[in-house]
């Protein structure tokens, strides 16, 4: 079901990158296909009633860990996608930037000298 | 000599953080170290042909750790990548002097090659769309360069479109995380194997095929590369229509469907796929070469044959992967992968040449309309022989490296019962001849309009980049037809990829 929602998300974030025509909310609309990709990582790993998967001499049992701690790894490949998507992310809003300097406009049905 | 792996990713990317320490004023540094690097990265490549590797970064043992791998189709992707990328900084050196920032273009251009060996080398999924990211965004910078209101519309296009494709491909990846629990290649084909849940496996696969198709730019997803690959600088259209759609897109794909997921009679979702396969190919090979005739933009034509070449790629592997699918005779399967393949490599030498000497006039007569040209023949000889090649190179008339790939196409689909595939290759095949009829007739015959009276060849490392692929155009027939040549260089990478699944145990018995 959460599975589902987070799908729904992704395609509003892939529709609006679509459909929308100001440059500014396409932008937004990619953004939110990240967050909706990176939130699928995070509940992948994710336990309910799961514990930190740090191994202590005491207590830590590898199998027990591994059966019922939240899965460290999809966290770490969240935060590596962010600074991608942070990347992207500031490439694009910069072209954003330079083309409204150009055109005056955040419009793209207006920004369209490319044709054929 | 044992080339280690990760210097095919870490020589560029250091190169890449250097360069943009040198100002304008020592131009002539920045661009030695630029050509220096590739130069080095090309005879890793040639020595590296012919071995079977996996590096293990850290020395973490898979599936605990991200490893690189090098195997047959790992070494002819390479060895692309570095021919392609050699020529175009050669004639970058050049080109580049009407250019302001060229340090930051420089360091770019290292940042897309550091992305696309990673891509070719890496062993892990989620690795793989890092590297892919790196070659996308320092490419979608590389398009917008100009900072013109063309250059700045073609990079939102080609960016929003990009960005979506990596969307899928990054969901892909995390749904085959949640179902095996691994992201290394490997040990996700082999519990892939295992898997009972069908359609979580099939949604995924159509994530992946979607976001790399996107890549590819193959019909219908083509709408951004006639728009993103003439905005470019010319060096950059070569290798973003040479070697970034194959890379980040045929390999990754050929790559996922082949060895990851693997196409075999057992299951039966790889003859639907095979025959997707085929459908992407053939209408990219038909409405991308009927798009091109069209054409007045000498670079915009050439876009759009790119979107057309890829299709026959395609259609190569597809026929390979229905034969495979439906049991048939390996050996007809490896003539038809063969022939994709082959074709892969040949397109990103003629394409890539071809965009080269769209530059070539541009910089020589200020247009790239084809209306505007004529009579330059006797202005620019070298360029006038050096596009003639490559447009019989991409028409398919014998001895050129086309042709020969182009035939293999051919005989699998007729081996493969398709006989109306062959004949949509040959007809294609045939409107593509028509098409560069036109550019030379337009270009290079006809009369000298008078604004181009004072023209004149474009010497240096221009046309020292233009001769060397003009000769790879023509001697590159070669590797089909010499065995040696081709036991090591093309069988290896078309056995990769009909071995299909036995990749995983290779690469777990080669970490060893």
């Amino acid at each position: 079901m959460l599975y589902a929602l987070c799908f729904l998300l992704f395609m509003i974030g892939l529709y609006c990158a679509l459909v929308k025509k100001n440059m500014v909310r396409i932008v937004l609309g990619i953004v939110i296909m990240e967050y909706a990709v990176n939130i699928l990582l995070i509940m992948i790993g994710f336990r309910i009633g799961g514990e930190a998967p740090i191994l202590s001499p005491p207590q830590g049992l590898p199998l027990k860990t591994s059966l019922q701690s939240v899965d460290p790894l999809p966290q770490a490949l969240v935060l590596t996608a962010i600074v991608i998507s942070l990347g992207s992310l500031a490439l694009m809003v910069s072209i954003c930037i330079r083309t409204y300097q150009r055109y005056g406009t955040f419009d793209i049905t207006q920004i369209r000298r490319l044709r054929g | 000599m044992k080339i280690p792996l990760p210097w095919f990713v870490a020589i560029p990317l250091a190169a890449a953080f250097v360069l943009p320490m040198f100002g304008e004023k020592v131009r002539k540094t920045s661009l030695a170290i630029a050509n220096g690097t590739m130069a080095l990265l090309f005879l890793f490549s040639i020595f590296s042909l012919g071995r079977q590797d996996v590096y293990l970064v850290g020395r973490w043992t898979i599936p605990f750790g991200i490893n690189l791998v090098l195997d047959g189709l790992s070494e002819l992707l390479l060895l692309t990548v570095s021919v392609v990328s050699f020529a175009s900084m050669v004639f970058s050196i050049r080109y580049m002097q009407r250019y302001t920032g060229l340090s930051k273009y420089l360091s770019l251009f290292l940042l897309m090659v550091t992305g696309m060996n990673g891509v070719v080398l890496s062993g892990d999924l989620f690795n793989l769309f890092v590297f892919l990211e790196i070659a996308s965004i320092a490419s979608y910078a590389l398009v917008g360069f100009g900072c013109e209101h063309e250059e700045l519309e073609a990079s939102f296009k080609y960016m929003v479109l990009g960005s979506v494709a990596s969307m899928f491909i990054l969901f892909g990846v995390a749904m085959l995380y949640g179902m095996t629990g691994h992201l290394n290649m490997a040990y996700v084909s082999q519990a892939l194997q295992g898997a009972s849940l069908r359609l979580p496996v099939v949604f995924a696969l159509a994530m992946f095929l979607a976001g790399f198709s996107l890549k590819a730019a193959l019909v219908p997803f083509h709408a951004w590369l006639p728009d993103a690959h003439p905005a470019a600088p010319a060096p950059i259209s070569a290798m973003l229509s040479g070697v970034l759609i194959k890379t980040l897109g045929i390999y990754a794909l050929v790559r996922v469907v082949f060895n990851v997921f693997g196409v075999s009679p057992e299951q039966d979702w790889s003859i639907h796929l095979s025959w997707l396969l085929i459908t992407l190919g053939v209408l990219s090979m038909v409405i991308g070469v009927f798009l091109a005739v069209g054409q007045w933009d000498f670079k915009r034509l050439l876009a759009y044959h790119s979107i057309s070449q890829m299709g026959y790629v395609v259609l190569g592997i597809g026929i390979g992967a229905l034969v495979i699918a439906q049991g048939g005779s390996h050996t007809w399967a490896a003539l038809a992968i063969l022939g994709g393949l082959f074709h892969l490599i040949n397109h990103a030498v003629f394409k890539s040449l071809l965009f080269l000497t769209s530059g070539s006039i541009e910089t020589a007569t200020g247009s790239r309309l084809l209306k505007d040209l004529g009579g330059l023949a006797e202005k620019l000889p070298l360029t006038r022989t050096t596009c003639t090649i490559a447009s019989a190179a991409i028409a398919g008339i014998p001895p050129f490296n086309g042709f020969w790939s182009k035939l293999l196409i051919v005989l699998a689909a007729v081996w493969a019962g398709h006989v109306w595939l062959a004949a949509v290759t040959v007809l294609v095949s045939l409107v593509t001849l028509i098409s560069f009829l036109k550019v030379q007739r337009y270009a290079f015959l006809g009369n000298t309009p008078a604004h181009l009276d004072s023209v004149k060849e474009n010497g240096g490392s221009m046309s020292w980049a233009m001769g060397f692929l003009a000769c790879l155009c023509v001697l590159m027939g070669l590797l089909l037809l010499i065995p040696d040549l081709k036991t090591t260089i093309l069988d290896p990478a078309v056995n990769t990829v009909l071995n299909g699944i036995q990749y995983a145990g290779d690469t777990i018995a080669n970490s060893r």
